[in-house]
């Protein structure tokens, strides 16, 4: 064992030290995933055994009402996330100056960013409140009375996914700016020999050097707004009658209220086959980017 | 710099420039503003109706107590340092060994390893939830803090691995070649020359796992069941339903949750963003 063990250390250690890490990961994440797909073929209350039912659960998710509700809710959730690059973007052009006091109104712009879901939750819950809330607060300037919002069921998903981009923004407003500070200065200043001012410049010069970063923000927008949960969770628990619930949500509404852990898996699979288009294209990215940099 | 600079000499334009960008935050802050006022505001106030005025008297004192004697919070913020502080440790030393041999032990299917680290990453929690929660039950781990343990190492992981491997393969390789030039076996260069020069990358990644397990909902409310395990984000949700209308009662609360990651965020802001960026992994 030592012989064996002194001519094989040079690559035995590695994988010694490699091995504790990828076995959990792949023991507790990629094999669960896996799992869950094998579940969703599967009738199974969570305690008792299996019956497999091949695609029914699908089948049934094919005729049920909510499921659509939820994949609309889902799509307006990436239809109001996507306002989060542009206006992240906007932000971080405006504090991108050098000015006294300038550093610390930055920082606090990523304060949402730092909230747990919950906090933000909690706060825009306060925000909306029909007889309190801030957004009262502002009607009642105009003389007007708030809707309730989260108790809308035209308005809740709105509300909702409102709440949610304040940290979205933010987080993209973090890409930008990193991406502000890496542009190339002798383009903008030969931008400005050319007199390209103002939206041109920004058109035509500023934004090409940021497409890297902003492909990141948009990627990354577009999977926090598929896999939204948190925030329906803590806001709505997806009501008013499951109008405002997502894929997400009614995933795990159905598995740990309802002990339909097959079904819940299938619509955890339905969910991570689209986001899993989403998440190699945002790695296919991130590789193309390394490989430009090295 | 893009936009153009504000010249130095131009006291005016800044001073109002300045001013402008503190609208623009307080109105960006205020949702969070209001809560932070109301968590001060005494009850009697918020039942005579005095929502957004000035707060008369301040219940700074009174409504703080009130969360740690009345309420279970304090024993949820304990649940929260008892499973982000393991997570954190155990997730800087298991990525700081994958990142290594990631970054300096090119082998075959390395690549094909770190792809599954990042991918998995992205991954909607969902699609781990019953698989996860079944084995944390069959472990007999399912409502303890250690099935938030084991969860969150073995997730943040996958973002660590990462930002370690980045980070390790950026140091300059003389570093290593020396090292190997002199005979040392790889747990020695491991030991002797990456564990020195990891530390600023540690301090990184260590703040934002704090605040990513911190700050963790999903995984507390599938994992976890009773006040005895529950960390802050759950305990706040659940104190909502019994404290409905007693709102500076629950602004104390979401202040004492957010606190720790907001603090952590000032003190160590650099690094909070540098990580952030270099990852750009946070959904």
């Amino acid at each position: 064992m030592p012989r064996f063990w002194r001519r094989n250390r040079h690559w035995m250690t590695p994988a010694l030290l490699l091995l504790p890490g990828l076995i959990l990961f792949s023991l507790v994440i990629l094999a669960a995933s896996f799992e869950t797909v094998w579940i969703s073929l599967h009738d199974w209350d969570g305690i008792g055994a299996k019956t497999w039912v091949g695609l029914a659960n699908y089948v049934e998710l094919a005729e049920d009402p909510q499921f659509y509700v939820s994949l609309k809710n889902n799509i307006i959730w990436l239809l109001i996330f996507m306002l989060a690059p542009p206006i992240g973007l906007a932000l971080a052009l405006i504090v991108n100056q050098q000015i006294r006091g300038m550093r610390i109104l930055k920082s606090l712009f990523f304060v949402p960013l730092v909230l747990a879901t919950v906090t933000v939750g909690v706060v825009f819950g306060w925000v909306y409140d029909p007889t309190y809330g801030l957004l009262q607060l502002i009607f009642g300037l105009f003389g007007g009375t708030a809707p309730a919002l989260l108790s809308d069921e035209n308005f809740a998903t709105l509300a909702v996914a409102t709440a949610g981009l304040w940290p979205q923004i933010a987080f993209c407003m973090v890409l930008f700016l990193a991406g502000l500070n890496n542009l190339n200065e002798d383009l903008i200043g030969a931008g400005r020999v050319d007199g390209a001012r103002g939206w041109q410049m920004l058109r035509h010069v500023v934004l090409p050097q940021l497409s890297q970063v902003g492909f990141i923000a948009i990627a990354v927008t577009v999977i926090g707004a598929l896999r939204s949960f948190d925030m329906v969770a803590v806001m709505t628990t997806g009501g008013p009658y499951g109008s405002s619930t997502v894929l997400a949500y009614q995933m795990y509404e159905e598995s740990i209220f309802s002990y339909r852990f097959g079904y819940g898996a299938a619509i955890a699979t339905v969910l991570f086959v689209i986001m899993i288009a989403f998440i190699a294209w945002y790695l296919h990215g991130l590789i193309k980017a390394e490989r430009s940099n090295a | 710099m893009y936009p153009r600079p504000i010249p130095e000499d131009a006291k005016t334009k800044r001073a109002l420039y300045i001013g402008g960008v503190t609208l623009v935050v307080a109105l960006w802050l205020l949702p969070l503003v209001a809560v932070m006022l109301t968590s001060i505001r005494s009850n009697e106030e918020l039942m005579a109706g005095n929502y957004w005025g000035w707060p008369q008297k301040f219940s700074l004192v009174e409504n703080y107590t009130a969360v740690f004697e009345q309420t279970a919070m304090l024993r949820f913020f304990l649940n929260s340092l008892l499973i982000t502080i393991p997570s954190v440790i155990g997730v800087l030393i298991l990525s700081t060994l994958t990142g290594f041999v990631l970054s300096r032990y090119p082998f075959r299917g390395s690549n094909l390893i770190f792809a599954l680290f990042v991918g998995g990453n992205f991954l909607p929690a969902q699609i781990m939830m019953i698989p996860v929660r079944d084995l944390m039950v069959r472990l007999s781990l399912y409502d303890t803090v250690y099935a938030l343990i084991v969860f969150h190492i073995a997730f943040q992981t996958g973002f660590a691995t990462l930002f370690m491997r980045n980070f390790i393969a950026a140091l300059p390789g003389e570093l290593f070649q020396a090292a190997r030039a002199e005979g040392a076996s790889p747990f020695q260069v491991l030991r002797h020359v990456v564990v020195p020069l990891v530390r600023p990358a540690l301090a990184a990644l260590a703040i934002l796992t704090f605040t990513f397990i911190w700050n963790d909902y999903f995984w507390a409310i599938v994992l976890t069941q009773s006040d005895a395990v529950k960390p802050v984000t759950a305990g706040l949700n659940n104190l909502r339903g019994e404290w409905t209308s007693a709102w500076n009662i629950i602004s104390a609360a979401t202040i004492f949750v957010a606190l720790p990651p907001v603090v952590m965020f000032f003190l160590m802001q650099k690094h909070f963003i540098s990580g952030l960026t270099m990852g750009a992994v946070k959904g």
